[in-house]
């Protein structure tokens, strides 16, 4: 069995991290950003799929893979090893260094002007 | 008086505590490999801080699961003074001896710096002898030392005296401007709703000599002792239904 958990921190907690990104996201062409929260994503290969395997995973999730003080989590199963990869992000060609804009799928719209206040 | 300032992989506090410890009368500090499962030796426990297991997945998260943990936990419910510095409160934190965690800075910079903290409670079994109001002198060391509780829990701190220290200004205000990461309401430092256990961020084992610029976190570790002598350990329920 594959087992993935996502770990975000709670709507309460400030993520600074996640504000950087956002900032930086509007600063490359993206006003339209709101908002970024940054969590974590942890793939997990376990042996077999007893009975109570889904619990004891719960537990650990809450004791050890987040902090229920910050963090909420989320467990999505995924049986079957030949499940098929469906990767969402499109690789620019190699052919030359890609810019944040092309890793961002967006194109970056540059001022003309460059005068600012 | 032996204290024991237990050891984790990736400690790196713990000489400076075992020396600060070592440095005043009558106080003895040993160093307990975190392998151990039993303090029983000890009359009282440092967790120093450092980067236990490299801070991996948070905190403080792996660390609370070593062996030592089961004889930090059962200790401190029996009353034994438990005292957290930097990683060791986060570790607390996480084992669930202390309320809140421990995150990232709001600045999202490490933190290295010479802070005033201002006492909160008039008598503490760590800040004996330090009145309200007391100014104590310093260094903070971290990356993540925002700390956060939610706002029922943080009524529950106040209303119990469990913030023991918050960031101040050196007028002793308390003041954004002095709070190095982000900290709710300033807070620097928390004890237990007992009383006995007790976590801040800032290092008093790195200010305890007047040759290190402030010799005020010595007065944490002598007021640990005097507790201990004094046997006011038992006394702490007690406060605990005064407040209730």
């Amino acid at each position: 069995m594959k087992a993935r958990v996502i770990v975000m921190p709670k709507a309460a907690v400030l993520d600074p991290q996640g504000n950087a990104v956002r900032d930086a996201m509007q600063h490359l062409g993206m006003p339209e950003v709101r908002s970024v929260r940054i969590g974590k994503y942890m793939e997990i290969d376990i042996e077999g799929q007893n009975g109570d395997l889904e619990s004891r995973l719960h537990h650990l999730c809450r004791d050890l893979l987040s902090n229920p003080v910050i963090e909420d989590y989320e467990l999505q199963k995924a049986e079957g090893r030949n499940q098929k990869k469906t990767p969402n992000v499109e690789r620019p060609t190699r052919r030359r260094k890609a810019s944040a804009g092309q890793a961002l799928n967006v194109r970056l719209q540059r001022p003309k002007t460059t005068k600012r206040k | 008086m032996k204290f024991a300032v237990i050891r984790f992989p990736g400690s790196n506090c713990d000489q400076d505590c075992v020396a600060s410890i070592n440095g005043l009368d009558g106080l003895r500090a040993e160093y307990v490999w975190h392998k151990e499962t039993s303090l029983d030796d000890f009359g009282a426990i440092v967790l120093p801080g450092g980067f236990a297991y490299g801070d991996y997945l948070r905190c403080g998260a792996i660390a609370r699961f070593s062996p030592i943990m089961k004889a930090v936990i059962s200790d401190a419910h029996a009353g034994k003074l438990v005292l957290g510095t930097c990683n060791g409160f986060q570790i607390l934190c996480e084992a669930g001896l202390l309320p809140g965690a421990l995150v990232r800075n709001r600045s999202l910079r490490f933190v290295c710096d010479m802070v005033t903290t201002r006492v909160e409670v008039d008598d503490s079994p760590f800040t004996h002898g330090c009145p309200k109001g007391a100014l104590l002198r310093l260094p903070v060391a971290h990356g993540e030392g925002c700390f956060y509780v939610d706002p029922e829990t943080l009524r529950e701190l106040n209303a119990n005296q469990q913030v023991i220290l918050r960031y101040a200004d050196r007028q002793g205000r308390i003041v954004s401007g002095a709070n190095p990461n982000g900290s709710i309401e300033n807070i620097a430092g928390i004890c237990n709703r007992e009383g006995n256990v007790f976590g801040l961020m800032p290092h008093p084992d790195r200010a305890s000599d007047a040759r290190l610029d402030s010799a005020d976190g010595a007065k944490i570790f002598r007021s640990m002792l005097q507790t201990i002598t004094a046997g006011r350990t038992a006394t702490a329920p007690e406060r605990v239904k005064q407040v209730a």
